[in-house]
């Protein structure tokens, strides 16, 4: 394994190994940079050591302990010299898992801003750079910098711990985990439409981080359904656009390039989650997409379940996306009046995707003049330039004459 | 460490609250702050009369100003303090999240001590 993949695999357990171990993020940080800089020059002169990750925590380890002692006898600290007495003491040099665990839940701390733990765990866990994550999030790089840097001084400041939280605590904090892994591979997903690579990247750092989770957490179900759901949404990544950056929609997807390793192994997840006791949000929309995923033709679409699903999810998560998205599915199952209806009775101001429904089922049903005013309604109303594209040629096929 | 809990409500809600439900809502402080104090947590406490009792003084062009009111008119007002000694921000949250005032809209803003040197 050469350095590069070294940073890429292991950097987030060799990083949360030594956060525990000196008790200070910076500084953990600095002195894992520091021995992998050293690594460089190291490594090629004298050889590769026999355990390279051993290696890089000892080497951080001594680098930390460097600079403490440097400012310990600046600022004359007795204690934070004696400490250092232990700090030095030979410990197993391997990461453990309950680290990177503890990491994780330190870095997506609901203490901390949203965009702050999505950050910081991209910095930390997975080890990208920080212009790596201003690039895919699309921000300015002090500004992201600026992020994790607050993030870090109000960890320390105001003494987040780095825990594993206890048993009664897990549930909440787990979806809080969670929620972060799912907003970043959502950051990749949504913006893959013409955008650069990176933010693709962010997809698969995504599911490393929803792997890493079922590996820690092997007990808990819910996990397993997110990662099924990012994997399931991630085989039909690349069929969802053209050539030319146009949105092609589900039902006319080439699903001969759908990814059915990853297919299978949402499923297999699926159904695992979905075993022992009621699912939770993620689970229900892994099956939502495995019924979708399954289907050989658009045709073969399981609507009935499909439906059913999603009146499961309406009452765990009883939002008006999700009642569109179920008046969709009940609009194909028994009938399009029956979805008109249901629309009828969702209130989402401003949000284009409810008029594009209405327009998209009032379509089908070859009600062309109540659909081309509908379009227009959600025409008005998007702001994203692929939708706009997609709209403006449903409206042309509308109106055109017969 | 140390954390000072800044309890702020909306002192209308709170003045239109029927009497005996205020009352029950102040007898659960009490059981609350008993139990901060046995748990070894508790530093200090108090309650504040309401801003239409508070001062502001400031200084403009370098003479000191008092004026009637609070600092800022804000929707939540500050209504009291609670000083705790906690291991981590976790445990500080924890306390705070069993305040009996929040049920009823108040919120409560968790703020760390700067460390006293030397201690």
């Amino acid at each position: 394994m050469n350095l590069g993949e070294l940073h890429r695999r292991e950097y987030g357990r060799i990083l949360a190994s030594l956060i525990r171990a000196i008790g200070d993020f910076d500084l953990a940080e600095d002195a894992l940079q520091e021995a992998f800089q050293a690594a460089l020059v190291q490594w090629p002169e004298q050889g590769p050591p026999q355990n390279p990750v051993a290696w890089l925590i000892s080497t951080a380890r001594n680098k930390a302990i460097d600079r403490i002692r440097h400012r310990a006898l600046a600022e004359r600290k007795q204690e934070e010299i004696a400490a250092l007495a232990e700090l030095a003491a030979p410990e197993e040099d391997a990461p453990v898992p309950l680290d990177t665990l503890r990491l994780i839940f330190t870095c997506c701390h609901p203490a901390l801003a949203p965009e702050a733990q999505m950050a910081l765990t991209l910095r930390t866990v997975c080890g990208l750079t920080t212009e790596e994550i201003a690039r895919a999030f699309v921000v300015p790089v002090p500004t992201l910098a600026q992020r994790l840097v607050r993030a870090k001084a109000k960890i320390k400041g105001a003494r987040i711990p780095y825990e594993v939280p206890e048993d009664d605590q897990l549930a909440d904090r787990l979806d809080s985990v969670m929620a972060v892994v799912y907003l970043v591979f959502n950051e990749g997903y949504a913006a893959s439409f013409g955008a650069e690579w990176v933010r693709g990247e962010l997809c698969a750092e995504a599911i490393g981080l929803g792997r890493l989770l079922i590996e820690l957490l092997p007990a808990e179900r819910e996990p397993k359904g997110l990662l099924a759901l990012m994997l399931l949404h991630d085989a039909r990544r690349e069929t969802r656009t053209d050539a030319d950056g146009e949105i092609v929609l589900l039902e006319d997807q080439d699903r001969s390039r759908w990814n059915l390793a990853k297919i299978a192994e949402g499923a297999r997840l699926v159904t695992q989650a979905l075993r022992g006791g009621a699912p939770g949000r993620y689970t229900v929309q892994a099956a939502i997409a495995a019924v979708h995923a399954q289907a050989e033709r658009a045709a073969d679409t399981d609507w009935r379940q499909i439906a059913a699903l999603y009146g499961v999810l309406a009452a765990l998560d009883p939002s008006p996306i999700v009642a569109l998205n179920r008046a969709v599915a009940v609009a194909m199952a028994d009938g399009m009046e029956r979805g008109l209806a249901l629309l009828e009775t969702i209130h989402l101001p401003g949000y284009h995707l409810l008029p594009a429904a209405r327009a998209d089922l009032l379509r089908r049903l070859g009600r062309r003049q109540d659909a081309a005013a509908a379009y227009r309604e959600a025409l008005a109303l998007v702001t994203n330039e692929a939708e706009r594209r997609f709209l403006e040629r449903r409206l042309a096929e509308v109106t055109a004459p017969h | 460490m140390q954390y000072l809990l800044l309890c702020c409500s909306n002192e209308k809600s709170w003045a239109d609250l029927p009497a005996p439900e205020r009352d029950k809502v102040m007898a659960e402080y009490a059981e609350w702050t008993q139990a901060i104090v046995r748990s070894g947590h508790y530093r200090a406490s108090g309650k504040l009369q309401p801003t239409s009792t508070a001062t502001t003084v400031r200084e403009t062009g370098g003479k000191r100003v008092a004026t009637d009111g609070p600092f800022a008119e804000t929707r939540e007002q500050l209504g009291g303090y609670h000083l705790i000694e906690c291991r981590d921000l976790d445990e500080a949250i924890a306390i705070a999240g069993r305040i009996p005032t929040l049920r009823h809209g108040g919120a409560v803003e968790v703020r760390p001590l700067e460390p006293t040197p030397h201690r």
